[in-house]
């Protein structure tokens, strides 16, 4: 070597060192991004995989004679990719889908919009329409061809066959936050049953939803799927329901309650199941359907009579007097009176100085001639005289006797009845009546003749219509029921065994015949002597219960008295005094039930309830 | 002088040809991989990637077999000639050459078949006429004349290549300066570079940074790190060691001084540490004067250039540098943090990298390079797939095998006995080593994004057969070192 200023030695020492540092730091880094870091395997996949749900078809519902009800129809989507339109006429476009032009722009520049669209790719496919009708699907499926970017995607929205029914059904809607902070299942864009059956049998109905795991490229196409599809998961349909109602029972107790407020529901004793649950005012379900749906729904919602309410559950009323069979039954488990127990009445209740009032029948009545004519008197003294008696110790223990036998008999719970929504009612107890009656020094000190009222179904006693229908079911048999319920049968699921064992009500069924006997007379020559029907034993009981406006009108029978066949219980709000409306209606409704049609001589009655209406008083109170 | 001719296939050194195979194969794998998609038609369909690049690989190999039965002084003979070729070729290539993604780079030959890329065998020629220059006979590369000429041999191609739009080829040429560090190169032109990558990122990385008593501190570090190197030139010069000494005893006590006054008084530290470099450099002078050692003077004149260079840096970053490069080099740094616009690239491929964990998710199964979401993945970026596919193994065994040739070529270089064979061979090491480190730093996100191909393995048929060139040339002389006794 000419040049020995420099050690060559240790240059290329210093080369090798130089190199050997720089691939251990790259060695280092590569560690640390492989290795070290585990976010970036989490960012791989959310860049990757496009997850696409599957969604299942929605279980349809068919009526206790198989009749479809509900059921999925297809509609169409027009879909658009962006970055695949091309120019075309826009004019051909917006009248095959029945749009104007302007409507047109202001769709493509929304769609565009990040803002209003943050999902947006331009390799991705768009919503530009939703729930395309079928003509306008015609129309564009034959001449898609003319519009490249454009697509048609189906859906699937619920039909109806019926335009009744809609508080037993209920309706589907788009998930809320709520929802789906209740439950993970839901994603943003999914459907809900948001009332009703859709609501109540919604963990059957929805099905499972699939998923297909679909590789994803930089653009956002689509590459195909993830190793073939074994990761994919088939969506599971939801199941089919039959349900108890009669939809021609139910669409007739519609008309009948046309411009009248109220419900009727009918139950089959035998099994709980029920036959029709009429709440009026109704809606056609269809009308909450797709794009409709908010518009119909504000509508609704802003009704005074309050049309998306479901009465027969969702409100609670003073039963008046059918709540008197009830009580006669618990005063005969208790051995305070006996069939043949006569008290006095002179127009009123004695020891409240003629209050409550009573009407017009011979004085000192036994018991089923009392239930017959509805002695206000009779039950009133039923009650004082098991309050005052002295084997309970305290007025308190009695009270809370007493209630134990409301409670048995389906009243101050929800009965559990397959709907949401269903109220309580109002059933008191003791410490209810010690905490609002007491003297100068703070304790409690009320009496029988503080609460007498709840012995005729006034005062502080409310049920729910439901639970008075059941509480006619339970006469019917005499001493046991089931627990209503719209849902027969869940396809391929048992039904749950709460709805299919008798609860009984802990009063002997010998006690019952005094009450059936009672309530036989109030149909042959008593209150509700309208509902009596030649061929038919019907057992009634009318009941008045009394409002700030006019009286409500009630009326709960079963028939044919031995083996029944049919409970059933009509309520009209302000409808006056029982026999006004609801024992008519409660008539008709027998007849249609066990007939299938009502004879020619009671037309006239059929007609008089449909054309009759009933909601001036209404519109007086708002 | 006795002349002894032994057979080629004897002496030629087949485990450097053997680490080519292997990162040739590995490399076509990976494009493989990289191009695949779900309707390929498959391995060697001419009209696909994968089917081009074997085509590239068997016309390389043939290259470089014909290379080693070329006689070997042919190429110190002509190396002056291929020189002039190619510059002639770099020149034509600037008014010839279509716009190619921004570049001017690519002549070609058969439209949409065959083009050229002149800038990638401008590295074997300027490395053979280099060695050729090295090995005059009483070459003295400290003569300035000798400086400058060599300098000018390496500069012309870079010149004309960044006329090329091609930044990343051209600094590719920087590489030499390891070559010439070898063969004598004052290490103070070398350490210069250094200082300069540092002063460069110190002052860009911490450029908008102030802290209290508006310090700013990338002015305020990269003073610190002058003053610094000063030091350790005193330091290494024997006869300075003690002057070092006194210098820290009163940086200190500055610093202490300065620093107490800083916690009650915040003020800008840049007027402590430029004052310090001012004295430091007055004393160097002094020193200088006294003893009549360059060394001090060296050291003071580095310290003044690093404070010109410190106050032109951000002019270079502003204004001589191209947008699209100062966006690079602030995501390599940190300054920008934006993955999907200026980012996007270096971070999908640390995405890409990231999610193949220790073992890879194994051949043909990466989603990011295959989705296309990183870059360039069978060019530039086709580390990414090594890195997905088979992991931190796979990632390292690649890095390791480019360890190894580049080791590998060093000691072959080092066992030669013409300062030409040397040089060349220092040179073939240099650059796949510059490539290496460019490459992988910029797909792992250490260096900015510089588009120039990871050797062997990235797509292209100018790469593979100039990397090709460059290295059966070397295989050529290293098999030939004996012939002459």
């Amino acid at each position: 070597m000419k040049n020995k200023n420099f050690n060559p030695e240790s240059r290329k020492a210093f080369l090798v060192g130089f190199i050997c540092v720089v691939v251990l730091i790259y060695l280092f880094q590569l560690f640390r991004l492989q290795v070290l870091s585990p976010d970036y395997k989490d960012w791989a996949d959310s860049n990757a995989f496009l997850k696409k749900t599957q969604y299942p078809s929605r279980g349809v519902m068919y009526d206790r004679n198989g009749n479809l009800l509900v059921y999925n129809q297809p509609t169409y989507e027009v879909m658009v990719v962006m970055r695949e339109t091309q120019p075309f006429d826009t004019l051909a476009f917006c009248n095959a889908v029945n749009i104007d032009m302007e409507t047109f722009r202001k769709r493509m520049q929304d769609i565009k919009n990040r803002k209003l669209n943050p999902g947006y790719s331009s390799y991705t496919p768009q919503t530009f329409l939703t729930q395309l009708g079928n003509k306008e699907y015609g129309i564009l499926q034959e001449s898609i061809y003319k519009f490249p970017g454009f697509y048609i995607q189906n859906r699937t929205v619920r039909e109806y066959n019926y335009p009744n029914a809609a508080h037993v059904l209920g309706y589907i809607a788009e998930v809320d936050k709520q929802n789906m902070s209740d439950d993970n299942y839901y994603m943003r864009g999914d459907c809900i049953g948001k009332t009703g059956i859709e609501k109540s049998y919604e963990e059957y109905l929805r099905g499972e939803k699939g998923v297909e795991i679909l590789l994803r490229d930089a653009h956002g196409r689509i590459k195909g799927k993830y190793e073939e599809g074994i990761h994919d998961v088939a969506p599971v349909s939801g199941k089919d329901l039959t349900l108890s109602i009669d939809m021609d029972l139910q669409a007739y107790g519609e008309e009948l309650m046309k411009n009248k407020l109220g419900t009727i529901i009918m139950i089959e004793p035998k099994t709980g199941e029920i036959l029709c649950m009429v709440s009026s005012p109704t809606y056609d379900p269809s009308s909450l359907v797709g794009r409709q749906f908010s518009k119909t729904f504000s509508e609704l919602a802003k009704d005074p009579y309050m049309p998306l309410i479901n009465r027969a559950m969702n409100g609670t009323y003073p039963p008046g007097s059918t709540f008197k069979t009830a009580q006669a039954l618990t005063f005969l488990q208790e051995n305070i009176i006996t069939p043949n127990t006569v008290y006095s009445c002179y127009g009123g209740f004695p020891p409240g100085g003629g209050r409550p009032k009573c009407h017009g029948h011979a004085s000192h009545i036994a018991l089923a001639p009392a239930i017959g004519t509805s002695c206000n008197s009779y039950f009133s003294w039923g009650l004082k005289a098991m309050l005052e008696n002295k084997k309970y110790g305290s007025i308190q223990n009695a009270m809370d006797k007493w209630r134990d036998y409301m409670v048995a008999q389906g009243f101050g719970y929800p009965l559990g009845v397959d709907m949401p929504g269903e109220k309580r009612g109002m059933i008191p107890n003791s410490q209810y009546y010690d905490k609002w009656h007491r003297d100068a020094n703070g304790r409690p000190w009320w009496k029988a003749m503080t609460v007498i009222s709840i012995a005729i179904g006034q005062g502080e006693v409310t049920l729910s219509p439901i639970q008075i229908c059941n509480l006619s079911a339970t006469i019917a048999n005499r001493g046991f029921f089931y627990t209503p319920h719209v849902v027969k049968e869940i396809r391929d699921t048992p039904l749950d065994e709460k709805y299919t064992k008798p609860r009984y009500t802990g009063i002997d069924s010998k006690h019952y015949n005094p009450i059936v006997e009672g309530m036989r007379m109030a149909v042959t020559g008593g209150t509700c002597r309208a509902a009596n029907i030649p061929d038919i034993a019907v057992c009634g009981k009318t009941g008045t219960a009394q409002n700030s406006g006019r009286d409500h009108s009630i009326f709960m029978a079963f028939a044919p008295m031995e083996d029944p066949k049919v409970a059933v219980m009509v309520f009209v709000e302000n409808g006056g005094f029982g026999a006004y409306y609801a024992v008519p209606m409660g008539r008709l409704m027998i007849q249609k039930y066990l007939k299938g049609e009502i004879p020619e001589e009671d037309k006239w009655i059929e007609n008089n309830m449909k054309n009759s209406v009933v909601l001036r008083s209404v519109l007086q109170k708002n | 002088m006795s002349y002894r001719k032994i057979s080629i296939w004897n002496t030629v050194d087949w485990w450097t040809i053997a680490l080519y195979l292997i990162l040739v194969i590995g490399g076509w794998f990976s494009i493989y991989t990289s191009t695949y998609d779900f309707d390929q038609p498959g391995m060697f369909d001419l009209s696909t990637r994968t089917g081009m690049q074997l085509l590239w690989i068997g016309s390389s190999l043939l290259i470089g077999f014909s290379l080693l039965l070329i006689e070997k002084d042919w190429y110190e003979l002509f190396s002056v000639w291929i020189y002039a070729l190619v510059i002639l070729l770099l020149i034509a290539t600037i008014f010839l050459a279509p716009e190619i993604k921004g570049s001017r780079s690519w002549l070609v030959i058969v439209p949409g078949v065959l083009q050229v890329q002149p800038a990638e065998f401008a590295k074997f020629a300027t490395a053979l006429v280099l060695a050729r220059v090295l090995s005059l006979y009483k070459f003295d590369i400290t003569h300035w004349k000798r400086t400058l000429l060599i300098f000018g041999i390496i500069i012309l191609p870079m010149i004309l290549i960044l006329l090329q739009k091609e930044t990343g080829s051209a600094l590719v040429f920087l590489a030499f300066f390891l070559v010439l560090y070898r063969e004598g190169m004052p290490g103070a032109i070398l350490f210069s570079g250094f200082a300069a990558i540092l002063f460069f990122v110190l002052a860009i990385r911490f450029g908008e940074d102030v802290w209290a008593g508006n310090t700013p501190v990338g002015i305020f570090l990269v003073l610190i790190s002058i003053l610094i190197f000063m030091l350790i030139i005193l330091y290494n010069y024997r006869k300075g060691r003690h002057h070092a000494k006194y210098i820290v005893i009163g940086l200190l006590v500055v610093g202490a001084i300065s620093g107490g006054i800083y916690s009650f008084f915040p003020f800008n530290l840049c007027w402590v540490a430029g004052g310090a470099v001012v004295l430091v450099v007055l004393y160097l002078l002094y020193l200088f004067l006294n003893y009549r050692a360059s060394t001090y003077l060296w050291a003071a004149v580095f310290a003044l250039a690093s404070v010109v260079f410190l106050y032109s840096v951000d002019y270079v970053f502003d204004e001589v540098l191209e947008p699209h490069q100062r966006i690079r080099i602030q995501v390599t740094l940190g300054t920008i943090d934006d993955p999907s616009d200026a980012g996007y690239n270096v971070n999908q491929s640390k995405i890409a990298i990231g999610s193949g964990g220790l073992t890879g998710k194994g051949f043909l199964n990466g989603t990011q390079t295959k989705l296309k979401y990183v870059p360039e993945q069978d060019t530039d970026f086709i580390f990414c797939t090594i890195g997905e596919e088979k992991g931190f193994v796979g990632a390292s065994v690649v890095l390791l095998l480019f360890l190894i040739l580049i080791l590998r070529l060093i000691y072959l270089a080092e066992r030669q006995r013409s300062t030409f064979n040397r040089v060349y061979g220092y040179s073939v090491a240099s650059i796949i080593f510059f490539h290496l480190t460019v490459n992988i730093g910029m797909v792992i996100g250490i260096t900015p994004v510089i588009g120039i191909p990871l050797p062997f393995f990235s797509y292209g048929g100018s790469s593979l057969w100039a990397f090709t060139i460059l290295l059966f040339i070397f295989l050529r002389l290293d098999g030939a070192r004996n012939d002459r006794l």
